[in-house]
């Protein structure tokens, strides 16, 4: 099942804007750390990791789901929420840290929640499994659509707490999926030195459920692979596994040297870098011409451009409203 | 001021020659954690090792903290000495049962016939955005817990004798680190955490408190970063002729009461700064210490400058406003001269 021409133009709407989003994100980021850099100053503080090379999976996998459907995404979110629809002006403020953020400047960009797509990332590798698991339980037993979708980054599957949600989706039949970004490192640590296994769609065999890997990034494969866990899911077949091989084209977060990494590793990378891929995909198959693409990507800048200005021009948060929302 | 011979290191440093020098004379030590290896630890706290030692004593995990934390134990229990890191203090609501259950009851169980000798390493602290999963201390959380001692350096000097204290220590130890004064090429580092630190190896006690400003009028307990803010307080106190007493706990577990109740009856006044959430934690511990013991030294009743019990924000703005700092510290004692 290939994604019709509308969906291939949403997708790569998509990943424009993810990338356009993530490169803006990363130009300012360094505003108010030179010369000395330090992570805690200028508009936007704190760790950054940023989702440039792994556009594919959100979109290949988000083109199946609805607001309604329920994704939780990791400490690497923004491809992912701009995937489900998150609201991007409020995220971008969020990012910023302002008032009128997704939660008024308290999550910032590793804990970003939107209620009106059913959207919330955090911090904590495999945090997001039961959370989705738990999702998909609730639509189970309130007899009520939907999905639950958990992405998670390789390193995740060998945290506990992954392999008994797995457990517990399976052995309940619950809606739920999956979807592993296998950009092949976990901040410093090469899959290969923590992973006893080179592919971890193997791993479903141990809960009785299908898994499917996906290679090198293909955002029309993704799109099959979970277009397939995702009508399972909904036809009450139970969970399904999907890890993708993809690439991590950025640090793991920004001030990373990278010292780990192989030489010419990233140079092979960028060569393969999916946006540029599916552009010449979509020219080359028809869907799209020229100048609907170009299009595409200048909507997707403007789009972007008005967010972070939406962000820059918010006002910052009360200080004292730190001792607020804790309890419903 | 230039001193003869001095030899000054970050945190980080002092810690990963600690552990080097250790590793050295006793086979039995080995770290391992996530990213320790080839990256030298997020904060810098094991570079060069593996270039020293190679990857048979300095292991990357898994991210599988139950596991490896657990595996700690259980090499512990059978004759090595692992230094182990896991590299936010946040991170360690995935493998909690390992730690109190285990590495801190074990040696109690077994009527003492097993010994977990290891190390827990683990960064502490905010002050630079990263939100509410990646910027507290948990301090009272790990204290509070029987069976691990719980230290906390404020300066290299104590950091690399705190480690060397540690690694021969035959209990567990929960060693935390606070960021703002490790010393990394990209956070910020308080200028007086890196201080002059002989070369060769030496012990700084566990369970021992140090006076690091002597004064009359107020005492000021804190440990890690709070330490700092408070002798800022201390000297800008100074100028206003106050003569503050400044506590560097050093070591949580086991608390070092006497020097608290010590300065405490000299000064009859008692400030408790701590980066950790108020209530239920060190702070109310510290007070405690001196309440119970002898209330009658008190000239006022006591203050504590502590992380409001919220978690932690984002934005810049709001998490400002939450953590101690110095002026917060005088402006405590002028509440309590007032009164
Ligand atoms: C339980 C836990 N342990 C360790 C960390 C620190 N940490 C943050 S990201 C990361 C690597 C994650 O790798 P992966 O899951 O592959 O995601 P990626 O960063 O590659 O997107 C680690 C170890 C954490 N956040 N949570
Ligand atoms: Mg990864």
């Amino acid at each position: 099942m290939a994604p019709t021409r509308d969906e291939q133009h949403w997708m790569y709407r998509n990943m424009v804007t993810s990338r356009k989003f993530e490169e803006t994100i990363a130009g300012i980021y360094f505003e108010g750390k030179t010369p000395v850099f330090s992570m805690a100053d200028g508009p936007i503080p704190g760790e950054m990791h940023l989702s440039d090379g792994q556009e594919p999976v959100a979109v290949g996998v988000c083109a199946h789901l609805n607001a309604d459907d329920v994704v939780t995404a990791t400490h690497r979110p923004h491809h992912q929420a701009i995937a489900k629809g998150v609201e991007l002006n409020k995220m971008a403020a969020e990012i910023f840290g302002k008032a009128t953020g997704l939660s008024g400047g308290r999550g910032g960009h590793m804990h970003l929640f939107d209620a009106d797509v059913n959207f919330a990332c955090s911090g904590i590798i495999a945090q997001g499994m039961g959370p989705a698991v738990g999702a998909a339980l609730s639509r189970h037993m309130q007899k009520k659509p939907g999905v639950g979708v958990a992405f998670v980054g390789e390193g995740a599957v060998n945290q506990g707490g992954w392999h008994e949600a797995m457990n517990l989706a399976a052995t309940w039949n619950l809606p739920f999926v999956c979807v592993i970004e296998d950009n092949a490192w976990g901040i410093s640590v090469p899959k290969e030195d923590s992973t006893a296994i080179s592919n971890n769609a193997d791993r479903a065999a141990a809960y009785g459920i299908p898994g499917i890997r996906v290679a090198d990034n293909d955002p029309f494969a993704i799109y099959e692979a979970a277009g397939e866990a995702i009508r399972r899911a909904r036809a009450g077949e139970g969970p399904s596994l999907i890890e993708v091989e993809t690439y991590r084209l950025a640090g793991h977060f920004m001030g990373d040297a990278e010292g780990y990494r192989p030489e010419g590793e990233k140079d092979a990378l960028f060569a393969k870098d999916p946006i540029p891929k599916m552009r010449a995909t979509m020219l080359a198959s028809g869907v799209a011409t020229e100048a609907e693409l170009d299009a595409i990507e200048a909507e997707s800048t403007a789009r972007v451009e008005a967010a972070i200005t939406f962000a820059r021009e918010s006002a910052d948060p009360a200080p004292e409203d730190a001792l607020t929302a804790v309890f419903a | 001021m230039n001193v003869p011979n001095e030899r000054k290191l970050t945190i980080a440093r002092a810690m990963a020659e600690a552990v080097a020098q250790e590793m050295r004379v006793d086979d039995g030590v080995f770290v391992m954690g996530e990213d320790i290896a080839a990256l030298g630890g997020v904060y810098g706290n094991t570079r060069g090792l593996l270039d020293e030692f190679g990857s048979e004593r300095i292991r990357d995990t898994p991210i599988s903290e139950t596991a490896f934390i657990g595996a700690a134990v259980g090499a512990a229990q059978d004759g090595m000495r692992p230094v182990v890191e896991l590299m936010f203090v946040d991170f360690f609501g995935v493998c909690f049962d390992a730690i109190y259950n285990l590495m801190a009851k074990n040696t109690y169980f077994s009527g003492g016939n097993f010994k977990v000798p290891m190390v827990l390493m683990t960064s502490t602290g905010g002050g630079y955005s990263d939100a509410g999963q990646h910027s507290q201390c948990l301090y009272g959380t790990f204290a509070h817990l029987p069976g691990m001692k719980v230290v906390c350096p404020s300066n290299a000097y104590d950091a690399k004798g705190l480690m060397t204290a540690a690694m021969r220590d035959d209990s567990p130890v929960v060693y935390m680190y606070h960021k703002s004064l490790q010393g990394m090429g990209w956070l910020a580092t308080e200028p007086g955490a890196t201080v002059h630190t002989p070369e060769e190896s030496y012990t700084v006690e566990i369970g021992k408190a140090k006076v690091a400003r002597e004064g009359r009028d107020v005492t000021i307990v804190s440990v890690g970063m709070g330490v700092h803010h408070a002798l800022n307080a201390a000297a800008q106190l100074e100028a206003d002729g106050v003569s503050a007493e400044v506590i560097d706990l050093v070591s949580l577990v086991p608390l070092d009461r006497d020097t608290i109740r010590a300065s405490v009856a000299k000064t009859g006044r008692l400030i408790v700064v701590d980066e950790d959430y108020m209530s239920y934690g060190v702070s109310g511990e510290v007070i405690a210490s001196v309440t119970e013991h002898d209330i009658s030294v008190l000239k006022a009743a006591p203050k504590r400058v502590a992380y409001p019990d919220v978690p932690i924000p984002y934005a810049r703005v709001m998490e400002q406003f939450c953590l101690p700092n110095p002026e917060k510290i005088i402006a405590a004692y002028q509440e309590m001269n007032a009164a």
